[in-house]
């Protein structure tokens, strides 16, 4: 078996980070998409935040949204090319802070687009401020001593809070700590796009994801951390499967 | 054939068929029988009516159907345009085509539900963020807003630009005779080689708004302006009414212009020679006529008549250029003035 570049990933090298995981979910989407055979007539749209330029590393059409409106943007993309694959790219500040509203109104009218939701805890194209989804005592630029639920809040649990919709067909969570933990991820990423073509509705896939940069830490140990402090209060699994 | 046509519904059906096949919406009076109406008729002639979240969601909703080619529209009225501030400039950015009515009402803030003109400045000055305008028609009757919405969509596709219908509250709630333009075939439309649409085969097509290098964008924000200044020398529109020997030149747009009609009328028998310039397109805003209207002899004065506290007459003080006076008459609060009293306004304070 030859193992070759995906049909839908450009030449250009990457601009993330050294250990940031953006760059395989890039790859396993191309893949997917390839794999259900839509290489042709993917449709994505890109966030504001590290993967507000994913559409320098994707062959297909993109639409760059403004910062959490992308699964507006693909609501108005996918009633204009039905027919299309249409995939959204988002962070947790953009879909977990800001986007919030388009992100619950999206899935609860089963609009059917497949959304990857990077959670890595963290907002980083800005610099290391606190995100929707950052844990007790993770520190960040906008909470020096670590999050304190008294004063700064609870994180939110998408997929908890999504799966109690009628609207979508699926919702899970993965990870991409490890290879097994990929292969998972592109399994997900696989089904949420056969559910679109299928024409069943709205999918969601939460990757648990590394920010090595601004978490101060190595790649080795930001996949670390996954394994063993964000999985424990995000566990992986699939939420909703109708 | 002409039927008894609600001002937002005309709207609605005039966006059908000149090939509207996506409309994003959002309750809020004055303009909710737009929404209603799309909910009932697109389904009929296979588009797409979403009840978004809200006008945020609406306007990107609007981008995403833009930017994938479709013919896509969005209403609402003051403070959900206000919402739809930050798309719009997206949108602008982004160089995608499509209409936004905004049916007026009183501000600021939540206001009031009956008819202003006070969104003028947001309509032509740009609204939200960066270096943008939008094509800004202002009907003032309900054929007009028919037509003028029809033809909206066919400018949106030429300049790849943002097009407001800024009409009010009183042109959407009334009701006159109007013929829509005919129903257009979707296969006529213009092609958009540069549209999102999704069949790409390997060459992406990109809709975007960000430019990190300053000198990519300086030359982005130059190409914008280039095409504002083609419009300009294409699309601006006005109607001059009993202005060739006019001593009082009154000024004023959509249905202000209707009372400022009669105004004119009531004046010239009173033995005033009046006159009014009514701008149909607010960006570009009509100078020149304006202008060359103030350098007429006959005329002694400008009164720029709207429902604000003063919005327009900037434009039309730039316009005349210190050449006559132009001095201002508006009610605010969803007030509206009669004929009679603009009439007195000019015999009593400007004769």
């Amino acid at each position: 078996m030859n193992y070759a570049k995906p049909k839908l990933l450009t030449d250009t090298p990457f601009h993330y980070c050294p250990g940031c995981t953006h760059g395989i979910i890039h790859r396993i989407i191309a893949e997917a998409a390839e794999e259900v055979g839509h290489s042709d007539d993917c449709i994505g749209i890109a966030p504001v935040g590290c993967a507000v330029f994913a559409y320098n590393y994707f062959n297909c059409d993109f639409l760059q949204a403004a910062h959490g409106r992308a699964p507006a943007v693909a609501t108005g993309v996918k009633r204009a090319a039905p027919n299309s694959l249409v995939f959204v790219y988002q962070g947790d500040g953009d879909l977990a802070s800001i986007g919030m509203a388009e992100t619950v109104h999206a899935a609860t009218r089963g609009e059917n687009i497949t959304v990857i939701f990077i959670n890595n805890g963290i907002y980083g194209m800005t610099g290391g401020q606190m995100a929707p989804t950052t844990l007790a005592g993770q520190k960040t630029t906008t909470c020096v001593n670590g999050r304190d639920y008294k004063t700064q809040g609870n994180p939110i649990k998408i997929c908890e809070l999504l799966s109690t919709l009628d609207g979508p067909t699926y919702i899970a969570r993965t990870s991409v700590h490890d290879v097994k933990n990929i292969r998972k991820t592109k399994e997900a990423i696989l089904t949420g796009f056969t559910r679109q073509k299928e024409k069943r509705g709205f999918s969601l896939i939460e990757i648990l994801s590394t920010c090595p940069t601004n978490a101060h830490l190595s790649p080795q140990a930001a996949l670390d951390y996954i394994k063993d402090v964000a999985m424990a209060h995000y566990p992986l699994g699939v939420f909703k499967d109708n | 054939m002409k039927k008894l046509w609600k001002g937002n519904e005309a709207v609605a059906e005039a966006a059908i068929a000149s090939g509207c096949r996506c409309f994003f919406g959002y309750p809020i009076t004055p303009q909710n029988e737009i929404p209603e109406y799309m909910s009932r008729r697109m389904p009929e002639v296979g588009g797409s009516f979403v009840q978004a979240e809200s006008e945020v969601a609406a306007i990107n909703m609007v981008y995403g159907a833009g930017g994938a080619g479709a013919r896509a529209m969005t209403s609402s009225s003051s403070p959900g345009i206000s919402l739809k501030q930050e798309g719009i400039s997206y949108i602008a950015g982004a160089q995608v085509p499509c209409v936004i009515v905004n049916m007026m009402r009183a501000g600021p803030g939540l206001g009031g539900i009956q008819p202003s003109q006070s969104d003028y400045f947001q309509a032509t000055k740009g609204g939200g963020h960066g270096d943008y305008h939008m094509l800004v028609y202002a009907p003032s009757g309900v054929q007009e807003a028919a037509d003028l919405t029809f033809k909206a969509f066919d400018k949106a596709d030429e300049y790849r630009c943002p097009v407001m219908i800024l009409g009010d509250g009183m042109l959407g709630q009334m009701c006159e005779a109007a013929e829509i333009p005919p129903m257009r075939e979707l296969k006529e439309l213009p092609a958009k080689p540069w549209a999102a649409s999704g069949n790409s085969c390997g060459k992406q097509r990109l809709i975007n708004s960000i430019y990190m290098t300053p000198d990519t964008l300086e030359k982005h924000n130059h190409e914008l302006f280039e095409t504002y200044a083609l419009m300009s020398e294409r699309e601006t529109a006005a109607e001059s009414y009993k202005t060739e020997d006019a001593e009082v030149v009154l000024t004023a747009y959509g249905m202000v212009a209707r009372i400022c009609k009669a105004a004119v009328d009531i004046l010239r028998e009173r033995g005033v020679k009046a006159g009014l310039i009514r701008p149909i397109t607010l960006y570009p805003f009509p100078s020149a006529v304006i202008r060359a209207t103030a350098e007429q002899k006959s005329v002694k004065r400008f009164v720029c008549v709207e429902l604000s506290m003063g919005q327009m007459i900037e434009d039309v003080r730039l316009a005349v250029n210190g050449l006559k006076p132009v001095q201002f008459y508006g009610r605010v609060g969803g007030n509206v003035m009669l004929p009679e009293e603009v009439a007195d306004f000019i015999k009593e304070k400007v004769q």
